[in-house]
C-alpha cells in the first residue's frame, strides 16, 4: 500500500470542485460539493480496505465526476416526469433544473476532466463573489477551494457548525440566484474583485496567526492554506500585481517567525524569541516577493505591513531593530488603516524607539476603545509599559485585568509568568 | 498455518460529516496497519465490497426471489474483509483489535477459515 501525499484529500478538493464547476457552472456548486464529498467518502471506504490506487487524485476526479453526472441524470429524469404531469406547481424547480441539460452531462462525461490551475483561480473568484457577505466569502473559499470541513471552518471562526453549514447553503444559493459565472473577472473589474480576494486570504491568515484559540497545529494549517491560495494568485499573470506580492511577502515573513513564537506551551514575545528558530527559507522568499511588490504606484496596507515584517526579519536581534523606520511605517499604516490594533502596534514601536511615556499614554487611551478593551493584548501591553516606567502596582493591575479576559492557554501562561516576575 | 477472515461491518452513512483531512487520517491509519501485516507476511488477502447495489437471493414460498439488499433490512453492511495467517484464534483477535476498523465506527467479525486437510 502506497502512502498518501500529505493533505491530499484537502488539497485535491478545490481542484476537483473547480474542474466540475467549469463543466457544469457555479450554479451547481451545491451538487458539485456533495459529489466531491461523496467521492472522498468512497475513497475513505475503499482505500482503507483495498489500499491506495496508483493515481489517487485521478481516482477521486473520476468518482466525483461520475457522482455529479449520475445526480444530473437523476434530476433530468425527475424534470421530465414533472413536465409530463404539466403541473404548474413544479415550475420553479423545473426552471432551475433546466440547467441540467444534456450538454452539461456530456461536458462532464468527457473522459478527461483535467484539473487546471486556472480553474482553481476562477473558483476563488467565484467564492469571493461581490454578491456574498465578507464572512460568507471566507467560509465558501475555505469549504470549496481549500477543502476544509464544516467543523473545521466553525472551529477556525469559533462559530456554531450548524450556522456555518447554513451560511454555506445560502452562499451557494446566492451564487445560483445571481447567475454567477465561472470565469475570472473582466479587466475593468479585476482590481476591485482582487481586493475582495486578498481580503479573504488575509482574513484566513490572520485567523491562523493571531492566537485566539489554543490549537497551535490547526492554526498553522490556516496560515499554510492562506499561503497556498496567495501563491496561486501570484502564479497567474493578471493577478500577479504588486499588492498580491506584498500580501504574500507579509504572510511569508510572518509565518517564518511561527516556530519561535511558542516555547514550552507559552507564547514568546518578539523581544524574547530565539531568532535562530526563524525559518530563513521563508524569509528569503518573503524578501523576494517584497522586491516584486515594489513596482507599481499603488501603496496598500499589505505593502506597509510587509515592510514592517521585513524590518523585524532583517534585525539579527531585537535590540538592533531599526525602530525609527518601524514607527515611520506605522505612522503611514495608521493613515491607511486606522484600526485600534494598528494603533496598539504603533504604540509598542514608539516605546521601543524610546518614547515609553508617550506610548504608555497612547495605550491607556486605547484601553477605553470598546473593541480593544475586551482583548488581553491591550492590557498586557499597558502592564509592560507601566512596568518599564516603574509603576509596578499599575502593571500588576493591568496583568490581572488581562488574565480575566478569555485567552488561549499559551497566552494565559505567559501572562501568569509576567505577573509572577513582577512581584519577584 | 490457520487462516482467519476479518469481516468488516459498518454503516456507510456514518462518514458524511467528516472533513477531508479527517478522512485522509483514517485511510492512513488503515494503511499503516495493513503495511505492518504485509511486512510480517501475515496478510493473505483483502477486498472491498461495493456499497451500492447488492441483491439478496432466497427461496420464498417454493420459488427463488431476488430483493435489493442488504440495505432494506439493516443499516450495517459488510464492507469488506481481510484474510490473515495466524497461529490461533487469540492471535487473529489480537490482529483485529489493532485494526482501525475495530477502534472506530465499525465492528469486526473474526472467523477461522475451514481447511480441508
Amino acid at each position: 500500500m502506497d502512502a498518501l501525499v500529505e493533505r491530499l484529500f484537502r488539497h485535491e478538493y478545490g481542484g476537483i470542485v473547480a474542474a466540475l464547476a467549469r463543466a457544469m457552472g457555479p450554479a451547481e456548486l451545491d451538487l458539485i460539493d456533495d459529489a466531491v464529498q461523496e467521492a472522498l467518502i468512497a475513497a475513505l471506504r475503499t482505500w482503507s480496505i483495498r489500499g491506495v490506487p496508483d493515481n489517487p487524485a485521478g481516482w477521486l476526479v473520476r468518482v466525483a465526476r461520475n457522482r455529479a453526472r449520475d445526480e444530473l441524470r437523476r434530476r433530468a429524469r425527475h424534470t421530465r416526469v414533472g413536465d409530463d404531469d404539466a403541473s404548474s406547481g413544479a415550475g420553479g424547480a423545473a426552471r432551475h433544473t433546466d440547467v441540467a441539460s444534456s450538454a452539461d452531462v456530456d461536458a462532464i462525461d468527457a473522459d478527461e476532466t483535467p484539473v487546471l490551475a486556472d480553474d482553481r483561480l476562477r473558483l476563488v473568484f467565484t467564492c469571493c463573489h461581490p454578491a456574498l457577505s465578507p464572512d460568507s466569502r471566507v467560509a465558501l473559499t475555505l469549504k470549496c477551494v481549500s477543502g476544509f470541513g464544516v467543523d473545521e471552518i466553525a472551529r477556525a471562526f469559533r462559530a456554531d457548525a450548524r450556522a456555518v453549514a447554513q451560511r454555506l447553503v445560502r452562499a451557494k444559493r446566492t451564487l445560483r440566484d445571481v447567475r454567477a459565472e465561472f470565469a475570472a473577472p473582466e479587466v475593468s473589474e479585476l482590481p476591485d474583485r482582487l481586493d475582495d480576494v486578498l481580503t479573504v486570504v488575509y482574513a484566513i491568515f490572520n485567523e491562523g496567526h493571531t492566537a485566539t484559540a489554543g490549537d497551535a497545529l490547526f492554526r498553522r494549517e490556516l496560515c499554510e492554506e492562506a499561503l497556498r491560495l496567495q501563491e496561486l494568485l501570484v502564479a497567474w499573470t493578471p493577478t500577479a500585481v504588486p499588492e498580491s506580492h506584498a500580501l504574500l511577502a507579509l504572510m511569508l515573513l510572518t509565518t517564518a517567525r511561527l516556530p519561535a513564537r511558542l516555547d514550552a506551551g507559552r507564547v514568546v514575545r518578539l523581544d524574547r524569541q530565539d531568532r535562530a528558530r526563524w525559518d530563513r527559507r521563508l524569509i528569503a522568499r518573503g524578501f523576494d516577493h517584497l522586491a516584486r511588490a515594489a513596482s507599481g504606484e499603488r501603496l496598500t496596507r499589505y505593502h506597509i505591513e510587509a515592510e514592517i515584517a521585513a524590518l523585524h526579519a532583517q534585525a539579527p536581534e531585537y535590540a538592533s531593530t531599526d525602530w525609527a523606520r518601524v514607527v515611520d511605517a506605522y505612522d503611514r499604516l495608521v493613515r491607511l488603516a486606522p484600526t485600534p490594533m494598528v494603533h496598539l502596534a504603533r504604540a509598542i514601536a514608539m516605546a521601543e524607539r524610546g518614547d515609553v511615556g508617550a506610548a504608555h499614554a497612547a495605550v491607556v487611551s486605547l484601553t477605553r476603545d470598546p473593541g480593544l478593551a475586551s482583548t488581553p493584548e491591550v492590557h498586557a501591553t499597558r502592564a509592560e509599559l507601566a512596568r518599564r516606567l516603574g509603576r509596578s502596582d499599575e502593571a500588576a493591575r493591568a496583568y490581572r485585568t488581562a488574565l480575566q479576559l478569555p485567552s488561549p492557554d499559551p497566552v494565559r501562561h505567559h501572562l501568569v509568568d509576567e505577573l509572577t516576575r513582577l512581584s519577584e | 498455518m490457520p487462516q482467519y477472515m476479518l469481516i468488516l461491518h459498518d454503516d456507510p452513512s456514518e462518514y458524511s460529516d467528516l472533513s477531508p483531512e479527517a478522512m485522509q487520517q483514517i485511510v492512513e491509519r488503515y494503511s499503516a496497519w495493513a503495511r505492518d501485516l504485509a511486512a510480517k507476511g501475515t496478510l493473505a488477502g483483502n477486498n472491498k465490497l461495493r456499497d451500492e447495489g447488492g441483491r439478496i437471493v432466497r427461496s420464498q414460498g417454493g420459488r427463488v426471489v431476488v430483493n435489493d439488499g442488504p440495505y432494506a433490512e439493516v443499516k450495517e453492511i459488510i464492507s469488506g474483509y481481510f484474510i490473515v495467517d495466524a497461529p490461533s484464534y487469540d492471535a487473529a483477535v489480537e490482529i483485529a483489535k489493532r485494526c482501525p476498523h475495530a477502534q472506530s465506527r465499525g465492528r469486526i467479525e473474526v472467523r477461522e477459515i475451514e481447511q480441508l486437510e
